[in-house]
């Protein structure tokens, strides 16, 4: 037993390309699967294997095999995952990548070796502008255009000044510069913290009181964003300095943040209340195949990832080896997307809505994330002219 | 000289056979990954050969030996932006900021000993891994995709897996031979002289700390080339490589192969990372076995896998 | 001025909570000569354990005090089944054993708690901000810590100065045979000092569990700086713990509180804005490295020979 056991593990990393592609699709999907951040690489797999339950498992008939890898939220080890992907495992695409930084790391092995590549979430400027590849698509946003509808938002309230903190890398900047490009306020300071591993704010969260301004907003994915509301309510400031957000409150840490959230508006493409046909029974089997879960932004851009590569796949028959007719037509973006339909942009990132969305009370007393509004329709991310493909 | 053909060095010499005839095996099978994964596991073994001279024959417990794996990777990183593609450049640079780097916290942290010099190493690579992080130019945080591998001319291309693998085995074999070179020369007795009593060999009239100090700066050299061959291997460096969860890696390596053997560091890193390996692709929860396993080596296994050959050879 | 005065509390609570880290991982090293990376473990089953317990018994300090003879027990456990055979042997094998605990412990807490970690809310009775003078306010919560790890402080110096057991635990760590020759049941000691530092890493753990979320790996960074505390303050010397984990709580937030501005003067805004998290995080190595260069044994060697 225990030799077999070693010998599966042994088999596996020197056999694992004689097992021939053949006549299934190779999937691989890089996401965070160990470490606090788990909790959103677990939600993306759960709706990427309900978007295959959805498709019967198959692919224009064929049968798809995914292989997750687990990038520890590091950027080094998602390059060595995804090269082993492409190497080893020889996968058709690969898809998933939450962080911006392990994204960026990624992106030449795929690129080089011509592999379709699909960002279900992290959305750095770069991908957008000079580094857009023919071969990279993505089902989320750019970095920037979810802060910059809140800046909107913040405008269309009368928000006059405006304390910025985020954590210090890539998608951190990218969204601190996003709101700035948006918002018609003074911003009046500005901090970024170390990420991921600093945990208290108390610093910052003082000088945004010394600092005199109106409101302040922040971007903290995942854990950090229940620290931060944690500690942004213990110091009091909910009542003086209300807060606006990006990525912080979702329905993985709305469990966690509970009442402190209730209150603190975020701007999101996708809500799980959006009224289309497609999003409904989604969000019914999720919640069925997931007892106790509900789904988030992160899993319905993981689905529609899934609903992208089953359309490329349905339209050259299963052969996989069309590179160029694949990306044909996923740029037409012909499938059912949860978030309503939408377009790509010449870069392959979508133009699409962005909504207001609140926290309210459930009828059954659980708190949930609801539409309030639609902040903009229709927007396009603004790195799209710095990108060579037309 | 009856230790020749026992059970530790024949196990070394399979695993050195084994590395060099790889690549054989990778293009005879197709799987092109088992060649990336072990061009790295031969360059981090360059690194841990490289500790193992300080740690094993100096009896110098560094805490911040990635931060020579982080110099190196940013030497070529940089360059590489700045449009210095010559490998050469690149190399030469790696190597003498890497040896600069040695001298200046060597003369430092010599001054301490024990567990203040396992943590003043520490906190050396720690501001390396800071600064690393400040250089916005360079990505931050997020460390610089390399995106053109070093150019040697004709010579070689680093482009080419198989050539790239060789290169790295290469400088791994030369490396050993010339820490056993060290380790058997005069300079090299008068180290491990120190190593087991300091003040007798001072008082005899040893300079200590220049022979330390030397030691730490040779060491240093030759894991700023491993570095610099990471960066390549990866086309990507990032303050990540400095930090001292890596620097704690590579001392791991070097405990589990046998410290102050010579290849003790080889096959300890490549215990480790095919361990590592083999254990994710069969459970995510990898960790859970591979902690208690490290615990019963260092419970049971005294000196490490060499050591353990070694015992077995005698019983 | 005013954010002066509270940031020098905000560094204050930080410097007393690593403090509470420190003070067990000095005493173990200080005695037992033994190297315990594992005690961030400890300090995360403290969390762990507390967020369990609290939500058990719905009190926060029923559960904390349960949460507490939970990690005491866990640590004499832990030194009695895999610590005691580490004892005499060398530091590094200390390292990768303990090396190796801490990712037992984070598997095991992925296996028994799931990978998202738990909340401890925070009591409602402390979820209030505090006028600690005119203008300024600050959370009643974090005051709290800084009562609590104060007294906490105080009656280990009392203990270790003026019990028989402190007076122990003072001759072990200056000269370890000593003890032993004096007919001391050492064994006894050790596992006694090892739940000691135990419960105190748990307590650090339980009381910062309401600010930070309860996490996998939360240990790991903080354990760092416990190490940079001990090594600055001088091994084994509890009082040099105490200066040393204040310094470095200080420096640690007053550099983030002060530095970007700082730098602003001399870089441009973007540069500084990324320049400055690192550079303030570097600045309590470079203490280390500071005093270690001026005092090779740190601020307070314990065993003076």
């Amino acid at each position: 037993m225990r030799t077999s056991f070693w010998l599966a593990g042994a088999a596996a990393l020197l056999f694992s390309s004689t097992a021939f592609a053949g006549d299934t699709i190779k999937i691989g999907f890089v996401s965070t699967f160990s470490g606090p951040t788990a909790v959103i690489g677990n939600d993306m797999r759960n709706s990427f294997e309900l978007a295959l339950d959805h498709l019967g498992r198959k692919m224009d008939g064929k049968p798809v095999e995914v292989i997750y890898e687990d990038d520890q939220q590091k950027p080094d080890v998602g390059k060595q995952k995804t090269e082993k992907l492409v190497q080893s495992d020889k996968v058709d695409f690969i898809a998933g990548y939450i962080w911006s930084n392990v994204l960026l790391a990624s992106l030449k092995s795929a690129v080089d070796s011509q592999t379709f590549l699909i960002s279900a979430n992290a959305g750095p400027s770069q991908l957008a502008g000079e580094l857009c590849s023919p071969y990279v698509f993505s089902t989320s946003w750019q970095n920037d255009q979810t802060p910059a509808a809140m800046g909107l938002y913040m405008n269309q309230k009368g928000v006059k000044s405006v304390f910025l903190i985020g954590p210090n890398y890539a998608a951190g900047k990218d969204m601190l510069a996003g709101l700035k490009s948006t918002f018609k306020g003074q911003v009046v300071g500005e901090e970024y913290t170390v990420w991921p591993s600093q945990l208290d704010f108390s610093a910052e969260l003082s000088k945004a009181r010394a600092s005199g301004a109106e409101s302040i907003f922040v971007f903290y994915p995942g854990a950090a964003g229940v620290q931060f509301l944690n500690q942004y309510s213990q110091a009091g400031l909910k009542e003086k300095m209300p807060l606006y957000t990006a990525f912080t409150v979702d329905e993985l840490s709305l469990p966690l943040q509970k009442d402190n959230a209730i209150g603190v508006p975020g701007a999101q493409e996708w809500v799980n209340d959006l009224p289309n046909e497609q999003n409904k029974t989604f969000v019914a089997d999720y919640r069925k195949k997931y007892t106790g879960l509900r789904p988030t932004y992160y899993g319905a851009q993981a689905y529609d990832a899934a609903q992208l590569i089953n359309s490329a796949v349905v339209a050259v028959k299963g052969d996989t080896s069309k590179k160029d007719a694949m990306k044909a037509e996923m740029e037409k973006a012909n499938f059912k997307s949860l978030r309503g339909s939408f377009k790509f942009g010449n870069n392959h990132i979508p133009i699409q809505n962005f909504y207001l969305q609140d926290v309210v009370k459930d009828a059954d007393g659980q708190l949930s994330l609801k539409t309030v509004a639609t902040i903009v329709e229709n927007d396009q991310d603004r790195f799209h002219d710095k990108c060579p493909m037309k | 000289m009856k230790s020749q053909l026992n059970v530790s060095s024949v196990v070394a010499a399979l695993v050195v056979a084994g590395l060099v005839l790889l690549p054989v095996y990778s293009n005879l099978s197709g799987n092109i990954f088992i060649l990336t994964l072990f061009t790295r596991i031969v360059i981090l073994a360059l690194s841990a050969v490289s500790l193992n001279l300080i740690m094993g024959y100096g009896g110098m417990m560094s805490f911040g030996h990635a931060a020579y794996l982080g110099i190196g990777g940013y030497a070529v990183g940089i360059l590489a932006q700045e449009g210095i593609g010559s490998g050469w450049a690149q190399f030469a640079v790696a190597i003498a900021v890497s040896a600069l780097y040695a001298l200046v916290i060597g003369a430092l942290s010599l001054r301490t000993r024990g567990v203040y010099f396992i943590m003043i190493t520490l906190a050396f690579a720690q501001m390396a891994y800071y600064v690393a992080s400040g250089l916005s130019r360079y990505g931050g945080d997020d460390g610089l995709t390399v995106y053109k591998r070093s150019d040697f001319g004709g010579l070689i291309n680093l482009g080419n897996r198989v050539q790239f693998y060789y290169l790295c085995l290469f400088c791994l074999l030369a490396v050993v031979v010339l820490v056993w070179r060290i380790v058997n020369s005069r300079f090299g007795l008068v180290l491990q002289g120190l190593r087991s009593n300091e003040q007798r060999m001072q008082a005899i009239g040893f300079p200590s700390k220049r022979y330390k100090l030397a030691c730490f700066v040779i060491a240093g050299m030759l894991c700023g080339l491993s570095g610099a061959l990471l960066a390549n291997n990866t086309d990507f460096v990032s303050p990540a490589v400095m930090y001292w969860t890596r620097s704690g890696d590579l001392m791991v390596m070097v405990i589990l192969g046998g410290m102050g053997t010579l290849l003790g560091p080889v096959v300890g890193a490549v215990a480790f990372l095919v361990l590592e390996e083999v254990l994710s692709q069969i459970t995510e929860y990898w960790a859970i076995i591979m902690g208690p396993l490290l615990l019963l080596v260092v419970l049971f296994g005294r000196g490490g896998i060499m050591g353990m050959l070694g015992r077995l050879n005698r019983g | 001025m005013l954010l002066v005065v509270e940031q020098f509390l905000n560094g204050l609570q930080f410097g007393l909570l690593l403090f509470l880290l420190a003070a067990g991982l000095t005493l173990v090293f200080g005695i037992m000569d033994l190297v315990n990376l594992a005690h961030g473990s400890l300090y995360m089953m403290g969390a762990y354990f507390a967020a369990t317990f609290v939500a058990w018994t719905g009190s926060f300090v029923l559960g904390g005090v349960l949460a507490l003879g939970a990690t005491l027990l866990l640590g004499i456990v832990l030194e009695y089944t895999a610590l005691r055979h580490l004892y005499g042997r060398d530091h590094l094998d200390h390292v990768l054993a303990t090396f190796g605990l801490i990712l037992f412990f984070n598997e095991a807490v992925r296996l028994i708690w799931g990978p998202a970690g738990l909340a401890l809310p925070l009591p409602s009775w402390l979820a209030f901000p505090v006028t600690i003078l005119p203008g300024i306010q600050y959370p009643a919560y974090r005051l709290a810590i800084i009562v609590v790890a104060l007294l906490v402080a105080l009656l280990l110096y009392l203990g270790v100065m003026r019990t028989r057991i402190g007076m122990l635990i003072r001759a072990g760590a200056s000269n370890r045979e000593m003890i032993g020759a004096l007919g001391i049941n050492i064994k006894l000691l050790y596992t006694l000092v090892f739940g000691l530092g135990a419960a105190l890493a748990g307590l650090a753990g339980l009381m910062q569990a309401p600010i930070l979320t309860v996490q996998i790996g939360m240990g790991e960074n903080i354990l760092i700086l416990a190490f940079v505390v001990i090594v600055i303050g001088g091994i084994g010397s509890i009082r040099g713990a105490f200066i040393a984990a204040i310094m470095i709580g200080l420096i640690d937030t007053m550099g983030r509180a002060f530095l970007p501005n700082l730098l602003r003067q001399v870089l441009n805004s973007a540069a500084a804005s990324t320049a400055a998290p690192a550079m303030s995080s570097m600045l309590i190595y470079l203490l280390m490295a500071i005093v270690l260069v001026a005092r090779p044994e740190g601020l307070f060697p314990a065993n003076r020979r």
